[in-house]
C-alpha cells in the first residue's frame, strides 16, 4: 500500500507535471494571443473614432441640405432660424470664420516667429528660460479665461475705439466692443502657443553648418536668421501655420463671447457669429430643421478641418521626406 | 537681400560708400533685435498680465464656502462643491477609458505593427483626432453617446466624448516613451526567455511610465480646461450627489465641471463668480506645469 500510494503520488505529480507543462505553454500562447489582440484593437479605436464622427457629422448635417437645398443654405446670407418663413443661409457665418480665422493668422504668426527665433536663436539662456515656460503656460489656459479676459478687458477697450472712430456716423451700429476684431485679436492670443513651439522646433532642426556657412561669407546674425535659418525651417513653419489655422477655425467658448453673435458681413467693427459660435449659441434651444441646421454648420467646419488635417499631413510626411 | 539685378547692385554699391553701409546694415539688424526681443517679451507680459488679472480679480471671491457649498437662491451661497465634484468624476471616468486605449495603442503602433498600410492608417487617425476642434466632439458625443446609445445628458457622456479627445495625447506620448526604451532591453528580455507580452508588461511599460504620466498630466490639464465638448454631452448640473445614491447614479445625471460653470456664470453675467472659477482653474493649470516640470526633471519617479 506504501508503495502503491507512493506509486500513484509520483504518477499523478508526473502526469500533472506533464499536464501543466503543455498546459501552460497552451495558456501562455493564449496569454499571448489576447494580448495581441487586445493591443490591436486599442490601435483600432483611433480609426473606429474617426471613421463614426464622420459618419455621424454627414449623416446630420446633410438632411438640412437635402431638404432646404443648396443655394439656400449656402448662397443666402439671410438667418432667420425663428421667423414665420424661416431662413437659414449660412453665407456670413462662413465668412466670417474665413475672414476671422485668417485675420488672426496675419497678426498672430509674425509674433509667434519672433517669438520662436528669440527662443532658438537669440536668447540668453536664463531668459529663454524665462519665456519657454511662459509660452507652456499661456498654452494651458482654458478657452474660457481667455473669453472672460477678452469680455472684461478687451470689450470695453473696443468700444471706447469704436465710439472715437464712429461718433459721427450716423449709419453704425454700436456693438459695445464685441466685435470681429475683438475676437480676431484673441483668436491672434491663442494660436501664439502652438505656432511658437512648432516653429521653434523647426528652427532647432536647423543644422548648425548653415549658420556657420553664412556668418563666414560676412552675414549678420540677424542676416543669418532671416536669408538662412527661416528659409531652411519653410517646411516646419508652414506646419505650424496649418496648425494655428486649425485651432482658430475650431476655438468656440472663447470667441463665443467676445463677437457680439450677430449674424452679420465680416467687418472689423461689426458683431460676427463664427460656425463654431453658431452652434454654441443655439444647439442649447434649437429644434427641428434649426437644429439640423446647426448640424449642417458643424459639418462645414469638420470638412474645413478635414481639409487642414490632410494639408498638415501631406506636410508632414514631406518633412519626413 | 533678394537678389536684385546686377545694375541695381552697382548702384548701391556706388551711392552707399562702405562705412554708411555697414552702418544701414547694423541699424537693420538692431532693429530686428529689438523686434524679437519684443516679441518674446509681449508673451511673457501677456501671461503676466493674465495671471495676475485673473488671480487679482478672482481670489477675494474664493473662501472656504465658495469651496464647500452649492450655489443657492434660497440659503444665499454661492459656490463650487459640486462642479468640483463633477470635475473629478469626468477626469477620472474619461482617464479610465482613454488612458488604457490610448497605451494599447502606442504599445501596438511600437512593438506589434508592421510599418505599412495598417500603421500609417492609425497614424493618420490619430493625427485626424487631435486636430477635430472639441466643439465637433461635443456634437458627435452629443448624438452619439447622448442619442444613439441612450446615455442621454449624462457625466459618462460627458467622458466619452472627452476619451476620445485625449487619446491622441496618451498615445503620442506613450509611443514616444516606448522609442526611448534601449532597443537592448528588448531583446534582453526576449533573449532570457521572456514573450512578448511579458516583456511589454514587466520591462517596456515601466520604463515608459514617466512619459505616460505625462500624456496623463496632459491629458488632466486638457479636460479641466475643456468646456465647448462637454456643454452639449455633460450638461450643467452643480448639485452636489445626494448621499448613498451610489457612484452609477452620479454618472448618469447631467454634470457640469468648473469650466462649463464659468461659461455659464459668464453668459448670465455672474462675473464674481466666472473670476472665483477662473482662479482656481489657473491654479489647477499652475499646478499641473509645476508637476510636468518636475517630471522632466526626474523629480517625481
Amino acid at each position: 500500500m506504501d508503495i502503491g500510494l507512493q506509486q500513484s503520488i509520483s504518477d499523478v505529480s508526473q502526469g500533472r507535471q506533464s499536464q501543466t507543462l503543455t498546459g501552460k505553454r497552451n495558456h501562455t500562447r493564449r496569454i499571448e494571443a489576447v494580448a495581441e489582440s487586445i493591443f490591436t484593437l486599442c490601435a483600432f479605436f483611433a480609426v473606429f473614432a474617426v471613421g463614426a464622427i464622420t459618419l455621424y457629422m454627414i449623416a446630420n448635417g446633410v438632411p438640412a441640405v437635402y431638404r432646404l437645398g443648396f443655394r439656400e443654405i449656402f448662397f443666402s446670407s439671410v438667418w432667420k432660424p425663428a421667423a414665420e418663413d424661416p431662413s437659414f443661409g449660412i453665407l456670413y457665418v462662413i465668412l466670417a470664420s474665413v475672414v476671422g480665422t485668417v485675420l488672426a493668422v496675419f497678426l498672430g504668426v509674425p509674433v509667434a516667429l519672433l517669438t520662436a527665433v528669440f527662443l532658438a536663436e537669440a536668447a540668453p539662456r536664463p531668459l529663454a528660460a524665462v519665456v519657454r515656460p511662459a509660452i507652456e503656460l499661456l498654452a494651458g489656459i482654458p478657452s474660457v479665461v481667455y473669453g472672460l479676459l477678452g469680455m472684461m478687458i478687451l470689450n470695453p477697450l473696443m468700444y471706447r475705439l469704436e465710439l472715437w472712430l464712429f461718433h459721427d456716423a450716423s449709419t453704425h451700429r454700436f456693438t459695445g466692443g464685441a466685435n470681429l476684431l475683438s475676437a480676431v485679436l484673441v483668436l491672434a492670443v491663442m494660436i501664439l502657443p502652438t505656432v511658437i513651439s512648432v516653429s521653434e522646433t523647426a528652427l532647432r532642426a536647423v543644422p548648425d553648418q548653415l549658420r556657420a556657412s553664412s556668418m563666414a561669407l560676412g552675414a549678420s546674425r540677424i542676416q543669418t536668421i532671416f536669408h538662412v535659418v527661416l528659409p531652411a525651417a519653410r517646411p516646419g513653419i508652414v506646419t505650424a501655420v496649418v496648425l494655428g489655422v486649425g485651432r482658430a477655425v475650431g476655438e468656440a467658448m472663447a470667441v463665443n463671447l467676445v463677437s457680439g453673435g450677430a449674424v452679420n458681413m465680416p467687418l472689423p467693427f461689426s458683431s460676427v457669429r463664427f460656425l463654431t459660435t453658431a452652434i454654441v449659441g443655439e444647439m442649447g434651444y434649437a429644434e427641428g430643421l434649426h437644429r439640423q441646421v446647426l448640424f449642417t454648420i458643424g459639418l462645414v467646419l469638420f470638412g474645413f478641418i478635414m481639409l487642414v488635417n490632410i494639408f498638415l499631413h501631406r506636410l508632414l510626411r514631406e518633412e519626413e521626406g | 537681400m533678394k537678389a536684385g539685378s546686377p545694375d541695381r547692385f552697382m548702384e548701391k554699391e556706388t551711392t552707399l560708400r562702405k562705412g554708411e553701409k555697414s552702418m544701414f546694415r547694423k541699424i537693420k539688424d538692431a532693429v530686428a533685435f529689438t523686434l524679437i526681443y519684443l516679441a518674446a517679451f509681449y508673451a511673457v507680459l501677456l501671461l503676466s498680465g493674465i495671471i495676475f488679472y485673473v488671480f487679482a480679480k478672482g481670489v477675494p471671491v474664493l473662501g472656504l464656502p465658495f469651496f464647500t457649498t452649492v450655489t443657492s437662491v434660497v440659503k444665499g451661497t454661492v459656490g463650487i462643491a459640486g462642479n468640483l465634484v463633477n470635475t473629478v468624476y469626468i477626469v477620472a471616468l474619461t482617464l479610465v477609458v482613454a488612458v488604457p486605449a490610448g497605451v494599447g495603442a502606442a504599445v501596438w503602433l511600437n512593438e506589434y505593427a508592421a510599418p505599412g498600410r495598417w500603421e500609417r492608417l492609425i497614424e493618420f487617425a490619430t493625427e485626424t483626432l487631435a486636430g477635430i476642434p472639441s466643439i465637433v466632439f461635443g456634437l458627435f458625443g452629443m448624438v452619439f453617446f447622448g442619442t444613439t446609445l441612450g446615455l442621454g445628458y449624462s457625466i459618462l457622456t460627458g467622458a466619452l466624448t472627452l476619451s476620445l479627445m485625449i487619446l491622441p495625447l496618451i498615445t503620442r506620448n506613450t509611443q514616444e516613451a516606448l522609442r526611448a526604451v534601449p532597443e537592448s532591453y528588448r531583446s534582453g528580455a526576449i533573449g532570457m526567455g521572456a514573450t512578448k507580452w511579458h516583456m511589454i508588461r514587466t520591462i517596456l511599460l515601466p520604463s515608459a511610465m514617466p512619459g505616460i504620466t505625462t500624456g496623463i498630466l496632459l491629458a488632466v490639464g486638457r479636460i479641466v480646461g475643456e468646456s465647448a465638448a462637454l456643454l452639449f454631452t455633460a450638461g450643467s448640473g452643480y448639485f452636489l450627489p445626494d448621499s448613498g445614491s451610489g457612484f452609477f447614479h452620479k454618472i448618469m445625471e447631467p454634470g457640469g465641471t468648473l469650466t462649463v460653470q464659468m461659461y455659464l456664470s459668464m453668459a448670465s453675467a455672474d462675473y464674481d463668480a466666472a473670476f472665483g472659477i477662473a482662479a482656481v482653474l489657473l491654479g489647477i493649470v499652475l499646478t499641473f506645469n509645476l508637476l510636468l516640470k518636475m517630471l522632466a526633471r526626474n523629480k517625481l519617479f
